[in-house]
This record gives C-alpha cells, structure tokens and sequence, in this order.
C-alpha cells in the first residue's frame, strides 16, 4: 500500500489540512470529512477568557481519527518558535510540530536561520518536525542535516493562492530529499495539488483555498482528488515532452 | 491577589489558592489547555499542588483554527 511516512506515523492521506479561517464549525467539520486528511494543523493562542466556553473545533473532533499537526505560527524567532511548540507538546495530544518561523509580516515568507535553529532544537527535545520553509533547495538540505522528518517548502507565499512558482527548486528539493517533502502553502486550486504530487512530492498542505472557496466542502473533496491524481500520475511514470507530434492510430494499413 | 493572566491584571477572587482553582473558576477544568506560570510549563498533574502567587505571569493557551 502506497503511505506516507513521517517518523513513526504512517498516514493513508497524503492531504494535511489546514483548521484556519473557515466560516463555520459545521462547514468545516464536513470539510474535513470529505478531505479525508488525516493530518490536521492548528496554532496555539491565549484562551479567550472572557468567553471561556467559545466553541472549539478541536473539541468536537474524535482525537482517535486525526493526528494534530500543531504549528508554531506568530513565531519571529526561534525562541518563540520553541516556546509555543513546548506549550503545544504539554497539551499531550500530539509529538508533532510544524515549525514556522516567519521573517516578514507583508510576504510571510519564512525566516531560514530562525527556522532551522528551531528545528534543530526542537529535533533534539524529541519532537517529530515538519518544517515550513522557502523553496530553498540548500536550505532544503540543511534541515534534513539537523533532523528534520519532513520539509515542507512553500509552493508560494501563504494564502496566496498562486500554485507554485518555482517548479525547479521544487524539483531540486524532490530529487535529493531523503525525508518526505511536503508542499506547504500558497495552492490556490486542485491543479496545483496535483501537480505537486506528479513533481514527486510526497504531500499537500493547504487550508485557505478550501476555507475561502464558495464551497468549502466540494474543494475539500476536489483538493483530496487532486493529490490522488496526481500521485498517481507520478507513480505511473509521464511520458516525455516532445517537440513534434507521434500518431496514435497506425500508419499501417491506410485504405486506398 | 493581583496577577497578569493572559497579558491582562486580573484579581483573582480569595478562595483561588491553585491553578486548578484558578482552572475551575473559568470552568477550563475539563477543556484541553495549557498553562505557562511565569515562563514554566506546568504539568496537568501539578494544577492541584501549584499555588499562584501574587505578580505571577500566567498563559492559558489552547488550540485554534490555524494553517
């Protein structure tokens, strides 16, 4: 069976799903459920306190069906990076953590030296690591260098919906990665999904372009069917570009 | 007793003695939270024997919708 691996924890799903921005809890609870993803992310924030009984998404998940994929985002450093990804490990539901360590607040681009100093750390605490990172082959490297279980370079900047800009460092990463790559933020429809996956990644995270689509649920279900294509697609082997044409129908046998 | 709870003073009621206490007073009890006293991450198992004291900076954190 074809899995995705990532440290201990194998996964069916090769579709992580973002929990942010979504309209309403019942939207997205059906969002998730058509998704069939089995790796879902979410942030770490300061409880409300002046409305403590704020309905949660996670409360209403069954816990034993999903595997929490807290991220570290809002970090600018790594000692915050570090600090909220303890805090999201003390919840006791999950070893995971996507590192995030943003270096600018208009691209949201992240900050390579904060982000691999993070995941270094938190690779030595014990964590299992799925860092968000540039579409930085070099940087890439390093990364799996201190650890790392999983990179997860971004197709373009988050929420952008713009696919992926630079399928040749996405290759460039693919081809030499030893741990799963999974592309992370800015796919904006299933083609670029698929077309992740047919470059050889070994995974999609997406949240806004389900969120934020007219309807959540029907791209939720097109996302999931976009990465199955196009893993597929990739396993099957393409056939190579050529410049000029090659008949399908035989050449043999023309009636005269 | 006056302490900074999620980046806001708050005075605490006299009978809250614990961050469990502290818990059941905004009925978190149940919730899946994660407090921070003063930069230390407290285990669940310690709530009931964890005493707050005045000027403590305490974080309630949770889970949220996020990417």
């Amino acid at each position: 069976m074809d899995t995705l691996k990532i440290g201990p924890y194998e996964f069916r799903s090769r579709l992580l799903l973002g929990t942010g921005k979504f309209a309403d809890l019942d939207t997205q609870g059906k969002a998730v459920e058509v998704s069939e993803a089995e790796i879902l992310t979410f942030a770490i924030r300061r409880l409300n306190l002046e409305n403590p009984q704020e309905p949660n998404f996670l409360e209403q998940l069954d816990l034993k069906k999903f595997t929490l994929l807290p991220n570290t985002a809002g970090a600018y450093t790594a000692e915050e990076a570090v600090r909220i990804a303890r805090l999201a490990k003390a919840s006791g539901l999950c070893d995971m953590i996507k590192v995030e360590v943003i270096g600018d607040p208009k691209t949201l681009l992240p900050d390579p030296i904060g982000t691999l100093e993070a995941s270094k750390i938190l690779v030595e605490e014990g964590f299992i690591v799925l860092t968000y990172t540039n579409d930085d082959p070099i940087l890439a490297r390093r990364l799996q260098e201190v650890g790392v279980h999983a990179v997860m370079p971004g197709a373009s900047p988050i929420g952008s919906g713009q696919g992926i800009v630079n399928e040749n460092n996405l290759r460039f990463i693919i081809e030499e990665a030893k741990v799963p790559i999974i592309v992370d933020a800015g796919i904006g429809a299933p083609a670029d999904c698929a077309k992740a996956m047919e470059l050889g990644a070994d995974g999609v995270l997406l949240n806004t372009a389900v969120a934020l689509a007219d309807n959540p649920v029907l791209m939720a279900e097109a996302m999931k069917l976009g990465v199955e294509a196009g893993r597929k697609g990739f396993l099957a082997g393409r056939i190579a570009k050529k410049r000029y044409a090659s008949a399908s129908s035989p050449t043999e046998g023309m009636i005269e | 007793m006056v302490v900074q709870l999620n980046g806001k003073k708050v005075e605490l009621a006299a009978e809250i003695g614990t961050l469990r206490e502290l818990l059941i007073s905004y009925q978190l009890q149940e919730k899946i939270v994660v407090v921070e006293q003063n930069g230390d991450i407290i285990d669940r198992s310690q709530y009931e024997t964890t005493p707050v004291a005045d000027g403590d900076r305490i974080e309630i954190v949770h889970f949220v919708g996020g990417g």
